[in-house]
């Protein structure tokens, strides 16, 4: 058997392939958060409570509406990205002119309040998911067991990101909406809707938050702080690639998940602050991140 | 709508005078009405209010006079937590070099994290600092000397300078009240300070003080160091008062309470962190037999401060009566 | 609600006026149920632990020599600095004393310290950590129901006997979770089995997936699962993911109960081994007070835990009444360690100098889903442990009590 730093390098590809699995739940996060603060200019604290809201609409349609799997990945997003417009056009709209921290702090505690909701409601132990039947089971791969739904959340998450990459980078929305986090102004003086438009991207970035919730729902237990930790991981993912590239972020989100699969091999009790060490690092050499501009 | 133009910064609404008489008279105000309160309430909550409003004024120090929204002071308040704890029950330390200790180990990481955090500004400030702090929590988690859950127990208050006997819960309290006061006054003399002129001079427009010629880099982490480490003094005194150091003290939720102090007295104002402190540590204990009720009231006084209250009670009151306060 | 506005010496004042019941504090008996509410563990403990103390309490007449007996409860959120702030509180200003159940480690250790200098009583259901009658015992704290170093010897032991005599540790890296490893590991050699790996993971962590690689990698027989509430569920879920078990290695839950059980389904759970020390379907005489137990949970069969609330309760209630007297905890809890104990969940039993309550301790392996005849009925008895085997030998512990 071959072996790589005195690791099997069978092990070592899966523990690869796992990373990957995670960064792509980095990478969905972290692209939601980009999008929302290309236009919006605030850090949405709620994502991570809009991706355990995905996770919960997913459970609650299979429970109370016994729509499945299939559907949840379709409604739950629509409906997570609904309430996403109700809190922009309700809430944040009004911090309009206001410090960006403002806007830090009302979904901070807009977080502790969806939390606080689904805590009351639900209670924290969790609630189990079941894999749909389509994607049970797994494939033998030599040097690991790779269970069908885990390379389906790869598949289907590069594939989210790389539209979502297509969409803003090659189409005349995607256009409007790069001129918009240029120059506001003058992309409204040209008659297009801004606030519009500001509102429909927050419900978007949320949507793909709830999205990437749904997925998570089978693999971990839908529970209501399952949100609460992952999204600081998240913004160290985001500082460390910089929020100016699109791309970056989904760069940033499965390379930092492949990192953080290895360091789970090499020295698992570090697994859990290998990315905000990175962090550090990046701080240190590229303050601006990885594919951030300078300010 | 949202995205660019000139936001208004974060802070202090109402312009500071000059005229500080009124705001001297409070203070001596306070510390008597606070001397006497044990005799009406229970002294373990009132001590626990005292630590958590020098805790805020701590945090106040760097968001209402430099502008900075650190989204980790839960790091500094908990790592003096464990290094009082540490110091008095392994290593045997009397309780005020004890506290001394800690505070010295939360400077030392302020200037650390703040080295680092200084970077970048505005939001980045906040996620960096969040992200550092989280950091350590996960250290703590682990590391042998913190205990992990079970948290340090049972640290011994000690006699301080050898002859008063802590274990009083009124002594302890004029203790407590003492290393409040020390801690207050210092961040009130800093602000009123020609230091802490320049501080509010970076916050209300950086490049400015940058071209006047001021190492701005320098200053910020000079304030950000003391932020820390009297945050640090409150984290170490919570821990001798409560014998207790656990991984509350260094979690997320811990930074977000101290913002949330702070917001709710009104941020940049002198009282209003001892204010805020008192209106949430009071909340958690009313609420405290209604579960998670306690998050989701912290959560909604947030949104409602941001968006209809930010001047805070004693922002609004200052407003009402004329004067800073 | 708790309140904090009443002045420390009132309920001194109140007893100094009523001198006839100056043996009773506060003129009446106020039995604390500390646990958590509304978390992790509210289904181990929660509100089932009030109503298995409230029930103890109806049992024994509601009153101790005409002296009117109160449970109130609180919620400590699982941390420590919560439930200290509440046992202070409750001792200083409340009236409360006695405090029962108290989950987490890391609490029940907070709640030894303040109970000890406040000089009450400690009843320990709930929390695991064999600290409480070791290193940390105190003369005020008796702890009922389980602890470490029992579940440790009751499932390493008889695993190993059984064949699963190569282990692989997934371990939760703190305290609490190096503990666990600690004494299986030592039961595992003591056996004669082997251990081929571990592995530390954080705590609460969503993904196990390339710990359980590692496991599957080293071929141990059994991986042991050193951790507990959501993270035990996950690698369980997940391991079953990963085709673990239906490759031929099995899981050994060192710290489950038999509401995880519950929450894992059968399907998932089955052919678990684990230790507990009470089960609703022992005998007939727990099938009748769980029958009564359920009737006011909604269906819900007891725990351990909650078994041990009402025998605590219930022995704690003895001693009073034999004592005439609750404002001295250690003289309190002299008394319970010198009467021996009997309850319709435990039978017979003893309290050791140390604090720690013996009885027996049984193994028992979760039923596959066509076995089960009924709801709850979840396991099969493999093996009892006698109680002078089933926990920690008085000279192992380091207790001073003990010297």
């Amino acid at each position: 058997m071959t072996e790589l730093f005195g690791v099997p390098a069978p092990a070592l590809f899966g523990q690869l392939l796992l990373g990957l699995i995670n960064g792509a739940f980095y990478a969905i996060l972290s692209l939601g958060l980009a999008v929302i603060f290309g236009l919006l200019n605030i850090i949405n604290f709620t994502h991570g409570a809009q991706y355990m809201m995905g996770a919960f609409t997913a459970w609650m349609l299979l429970n109370w509406a016994g729509l499945g799997y299939w559907w949840a990945l379709l409604l739950a997003p629509l409906l997570v990205g609904i309430t996403g417009i109700l809190i922009e056009r309700l809430l944040l709209a009004r911090l309009a002119g206001l410090d960006h921290l403002y806007g830090l702090l009302l979904t901070f505690g807009l977080a502790l309040v969806i939390q606080g909701i689904f805590r009351n409601e639900f209670g924290s132990t969790g609630l189990p998911y079941a894999i749909p039947p389509e994607l049970r089971g797994g494939q033998n791969l030599g040097f690991m067991f790779l269970p069908n739904y885990r390379a389906w959340v790869v598949v289907v998450s590069l594939a989210v990101c790389l539209a979502t990459w297509l969409v803003i980078e090659k189409t005349r929305l995607g256009s409007y909406l790069r001129a918009a986090t240029e120059n506001p102004t003058l992309v409204q003086a040209m008659g297009i809707d801004v606030p519009k438009m500001v509102t429909l991207t927050y419900g978007f970035g949320v949507a793909l938050a709830a999205f990437a919730g749904v997925l998570a729902a089978p693999i971990y237990q839908v529970s209501p702080l399952m949100g609460a930790d992952l999204i600081i991981v998240v913004f160290a993912v985001v500082v460390i690639g910089g929020m100016g590239s699109i791309l970056g972020s989904i760069v940033t989100g499965f390379g930092l998940g492949v990192i953080e699969g290895l360091t789970k091999v090499f020295w698992p009790q570090a697994s859990s602050t290998v990315i905000f060490v990175i962090m550090a690092i990046v701080l240190l050499l590229r303050p601006a991140g990885l594919f951030g501009r300078a300010s | 709508m949202a995205a660019r133009g000139e936001p208004a910064a974060i802070g202090p609404v109402v312009a500071a005078g000059n005229g500080l008489r009124h705001q001297h008279l409070a203070i001596a105000g306070m510390a008597a009405a606070l001397a006497v309160a044990p005799l009406v309430l229970y002294p373990v909550f009132l001590m626990k209010v005292l630590c958590f409003a020098l805790f805020a004024c701590a945090f106040n120090l760097l968001i209402g006079y430099v502008g900075l929204l650190s989204f980790g002071h839960a790091a500094f308040f908990g790592t003096a937590a464990y290094a009082a704890g540490h110091a008095a029950k392994v290593w045997g330390f009397p309780p005020e070099l004890a506290v001394l200790f800690a505070t010295a180990c939360s400077a030392l990481l302020g200037l650390v994290f703040g080295w680092l955090a200084i970077r970048r500004q505005g939001i980045y400030f906040a996620m960096i600092t969040l992200a550092l702090a989280q950091m350590l929590y996960f250290f703590y988690l682990q590391a042998p000397f913190t205990g992990g859950e079970d948290g340090i127990q049972a640290i011994p208050r000690g006699r301080l300078l050898g002859v008063l006997d802590l274990s009083h819960d009124l002594v302890m309290y004029w203790v407590v009240l003492a290393v409040f006061l020390a801690g207050f006054l210092l961040i009130y003399r800093t602000i009123h300070s020609p230091f802490g002129q320049v501080l509010k001079a970076i916050r209300e427009n950086e490049p400015r003080a940058v071209s006047l010629g001021y190492e701005v880099d320098r200053y910020k982490l000079l304030a950000f160091v003391l932020s820390a480490a009297l945050s640090g003094l409150a984290g170490g005194t919570k821990a001798i008062v409560f014998r207790l150091a656990s991984l509350t003290d260094v979690h997320w939720t811990m930074s977000g309470e101290v913002v949330l102090m702070a917001l709710v007295g009104g941020l940049g104002t002198v009282f209003g962190p001892i204010v805020g402190a008192a209106v949430i540590v009071s909340l958690q204990n009313y609420l405290a037999g209604l579960g998670h009720w306690v998050t989701i009231v912290q959560g909604l006084i947030f949104v409602a401060c941001v968006l209809a209250f930010r001047r805070g009670i004693v922002g609004e009151l200052g407003r009402l009566l004329g004067k800073p306060l | 609600m708790r309140r904090f506005l009443v002045p420390a010496g009132a309920a001194l004042l109140a007893v100094a006026a009523h001198p006839a019941l100056a043996d009773f504090t506060g003129g009446k008996v106020r039995i604390g149920v500390l646990n958590d509410q509304s978390s992790l563990y509210a289904d181990i403990t929660g509100q089932g632990s009030v109503v298995a103390a409230r029930m103890a309490v109806e049992d024994f007449g509601g009153k101790v020599k005409g002296v009117p007996i109160e449970v109130t409860f609180a919620d400590h959120q699982n941390k420590p600095d919560v439930g200290s702030n509440i046992a202070r509180q409750w001792y200083d200003t409340d009236g409360v004393d006695v405090i029962v159940d108290v989950p987490t480690s890391s609490v029940a250790l907070a709640i030894n310290e303040v109970t000890r200098e406040k000089n009450k009583v400690f009843l320990v259901s709930g929390a695991a950590t064999s600290d409480l009658t070791g290193s940390k015992c105190s003369p005020n704290t008796v702890h009922w129901t389980y602890d470490t170093w029992a579940l440790a010897n009751g499932t390493g032991s008889a695993i190993v006997q059984t064949g699963g005599d190569s282990w692989f540790f997934l371990t939760s890296d703190y305290a609490f979770g190096h503990a666990l490893e600690r004494d299986t590991e030592a039961v595992v050699l003591k056996a004669g089995g082997k251990v081929l790996g571990k592995v530390r993971h954080p705590l609460n962590n969503p993904d196990f997936s390339s710990f359980l690689l590692q496991a599957q990698a080293s071929k141990a027989k059994i991986i042991g699962l050193a951790n507990a509430g959501g993270d035990t569920i996950n690698s369980i879920k997940q391991a079953a993911e990963f085709g673990i078990v239906a490759g031929g290695q099995n899981l050994a839950g060192l710290l489950v109960f038999i509401t995880d059980v519950h929450g894992l389904g059968l399907q998932t759970a089955q052919g678990l081994i684990l230790t507990e020390s009470f089960y609703w379907d022992l005998n007939d005489s727990t099938r009748a007070w769980s029958k009564r137990f359920s009737e006011r949970m909604n269906g819900r069969v007891p725990t351990m835990v909650h078994a041990g609330v009402y025998a605590a309760v219930t022995h704690y209630l003895k001693a009073l009444d034999a004592l005439g007297a609750d404002g001295d905890g250690k003289a309190v809890v002299a008394k319970m360690k010198e009467l021996p104990t009997d309850d319709p969940l435990f039978g017979k039993g003893t309290i050791r100098k140390d604090g720690r309550k013996l009885h027996p301790v049984y193994l028992f392996e979760v039923k596959k889903p066509a076995e089960s005849k009924g709801p709850w009925d979840y396991y099969k008895l493999k093996a009892t442990i006698p109680a002078d085997k089933a926990f920690r030998p008085l000279a192992e512990g380091n207790c001073p009590l003990a010297q």
